[in-house]
């Protein structure tokens, strides 16, 4: 199932203007400042924007200009920035309402949603008695529970401090993971699409900037992702083996393998690495007289500015990308241009 | 304690009152929602229109009913035309005339209740797949409650109160339409004092109870919501 869609939006300030193919699996994160037209993006995959486009959910049209299938038929799940529950309502009705009413719903997709987002003991509570956490928990299952095609989030950590931001992070990756249906996540948080995005379109100015795998779009040096204090990599990767004497974990790639403190997880779990690009350095020779143990063969693949006195490299290593930050004297010492082969030294790794 | 012209009089108040809140309600729930949701330019002349009786003397509004109910008027020659009565000197005139002349204590607080909802309900019940009309009465009406106890309450007790119009329309035909408020200018012009003073006092004592019922559920909601956030 693939979604199809081209939406123009002229609003008194702003015009929105993609041209898009959503893919139909993952997680599919819409990045942008706040104004670049993310929610209005996700709003009119919805319905609730009035306005010219295309959209095409896998065979059916859902708009173009002859037709409309307004929002009550399309079969979307859509959770708020703010958990949005009916106050008249108690939790389980708050469900039952969508569940009731759509036609895709199946009694087991439900208690799933309800099992999965852990909010059994809720079910008989006024929506009043919950935490803001537990409103956005209540919100997220009450939209699975429609047995919808895709989900639609609307930054749904944004109205959360940081506190409960922890405490739903875990629930949406388990979306994530156990989800057959494509989620389009807006955001504005580069956490959050570390954590959770498969796939990122970039919004600047109700434009699309950038589109592709995370992994591409975040090390893409001609984005501002790929700059600043915090820009970082991400790399898939299985948990490999445990080292019970040093007690460290191995972590497999594309590019070979990574050494963390030892972690709980079992062998083969499937993981993710943030490496950020100040915690690696390059050097030409591999070092063998040096404490880092996270030495990788790599390939220069691009150089770009960061700042008069630095430049972010990025650098191929297996199928995977990572970014790394040195200064200009370094990168004329060290003669870095593309294609060169050098050694990635990983200071840090952050398991997601 | 009240004689039978004063309890007929009682019976035909509360019979207008009922029924013209009622249609009110009836009328006036599409109307307001329509109000509260409309971008249309031409808005402000409907609300104008509505508003209306809250600064027109009664009477003025009585006399061109009065004019449009009878024989020779516009509603009036149409229904005799097909052969019914006219309209003027009837209790359906007075319901007609009730119905205009309390329909902005009817219509303003339903308007101001949709409005409070705001659009983003709306749009979750829609992605809970209600319909329109589902959504307006599963999500718009119950949250929009205190409307319409505000709006029935208003309405009721402000048709129990008119005089002018019923004056000019109804006339003063005991047990058909003469209403309490009339029967106080009655006695009053009798110089029946006491009659005058039971009339008066328990029109009095009713409206402020349910002025009362208005605002302490006003406050009773608006303080549940609050300890909802």
């Amino acid at each position: 199932m693939s979604i199809e869609c081209r939406f123009h939006i002229v609003r008194s300030d702003f015009v929105l203007d993609v041209d898009l193919l959503l893919p139909s699996t993952g997680v599919t994160a819409i990045f942008g400042p706040s104004g670049s037209g993310k929610t209005t993006f996700l709003r009119a995959l919805a319905g609730l924007e009035n306005n010219e486009g295309y959209l095409k959910v896998g065979d059916v049209i859902w708009q173009d200009e002859k037709h409309f299938v307004p929002t009550h038929r399309r079969s979307i799940g859509y959770v708020f920035q703010e958990a949005s529950l009916f106050e008249q309502l108690n939790v389980k009705d708050n469900i039952e309402y969508g569940f009731k009413r759509s036609i895709d719903a199946d009694q087991s997709v439900m208690h799933r949603a309800i099992i999965l987002l852990q909010i059994e003991h809720l079910l008989e509570r006024r929506t009043s008695e919950l935490s803001g956490g537990e409103r956005q928990r209540v919100a997220i299952a009450r939209a699975l529970s429609l047995g919808p095609k895709m989900l639609l989030m609307d930054e749904p950590l944004a109205s959360l401090d940081e506190q409960h931001k922890k405490e739903i992070l875990p629930f949406l990756e388990r979306l994530h993971a156990e989800l057959e249906i494509p989620m389009i996540y807006v955001t504005h948080s580069v956490d959050e699409v570390a954590h959770l995005a498969d796939q990122l379109i970039l919004l600047d100015e109700g434009r699309v900037i950038g589109n592709g795998k995370i992994s591409e779009v975040l090390t893409r040096l001609d984005l501002s992702l790929a700059h600043g204090e915090r820009a970082a990599s991400l790399i898939q990767a299985k948990v490999g083996e445990h080292d019970e004497h040093y007690n460290l974990t191995t972590i497999d790639f594309s590019g070979g393998q990574f050494f963390v403190p030892r972690k709980q997880l079992p062998v083969g779990c499937d993981v993710r690495l943030r490496v950020e690009a100040r915690d690696v350095s390059l050097t030409v020779e591999r070092q063998s007289d040096t404490s880092i143990l996270n030495i990788l063969p790599a390939i220069v693949d691009e150089i770009s500015d960061e700042n008069d006195a630095q430049v972010i490299v990025r650098l191929k290593v297996g199928d995977d990308l990572l970014l790394s930050c040195v200064t200009k004297k370094s990168a004329d010492l060290l003669q870095l241009q593309q294609g060169k082969k050098i050694y990635a030294q990983i200071k840090s790794v952050a398991l997601l | 304690m009240l004689n039978e012209y004063d309890l007929s009089a009682l019976i035909v108040t509360l019979k207008l009152a009922s029924i013209s809140t009622l249609i009110l309600l009836i009328i006036g729930t599409p109307l307001a929602w329509w109000l509260a949701n409309s971008k249309w330019k031409l808005k402000p002349l409907v609300e104008a229109l509505i508003a209306l009786p809250l600064i027109l003397p009664p009477t003025v509004l009585g006399f061109y009913l009065l004019i449009s109910l009878g024989p020779h008027g516009v509603v009036g020659g149409a229904m005799q035309w097909l052969g019914a009565q006219p309209l003027a000197f009837t209790f359906a005139g007075l319901v007609i005339g009730s119905v205009i002349y309390s329909m902005p204590f009817v219509v303003q607080p339903l308007q101001n209740a949709f409005a409070a909802i705001g659009t983003r309900p709306m749009e979750v019940a829609a992605t809970l797949r209600a319909t329109p009309m589902d959504r307006f009465f599963t999500v718009a009406m119950p949250l929009a409650r205190t409307g319409f106890v505000t709006a029935a309450v208003l309405g009721f007790a402000h048709t129990v109160g008119e005089f002018g119009v019923v004056l000019m329309i109804g006339g003063n035909i005991p047990g058909e339409t003469q209403v309490l408020s009339i029967a106080i200018y009655d006695h009053v012009e009798a110089l029946e004092y006491g009659n005058a003073h039971i009339l008066a006092g328990g029109l009095l004592l009713a409206s402020f109870i349910m002025l009362v019922v208005v605002y302490s559920l006003n406050r009773h909601f608006s303080l549940l919501q609050r300890s909802d956030r």
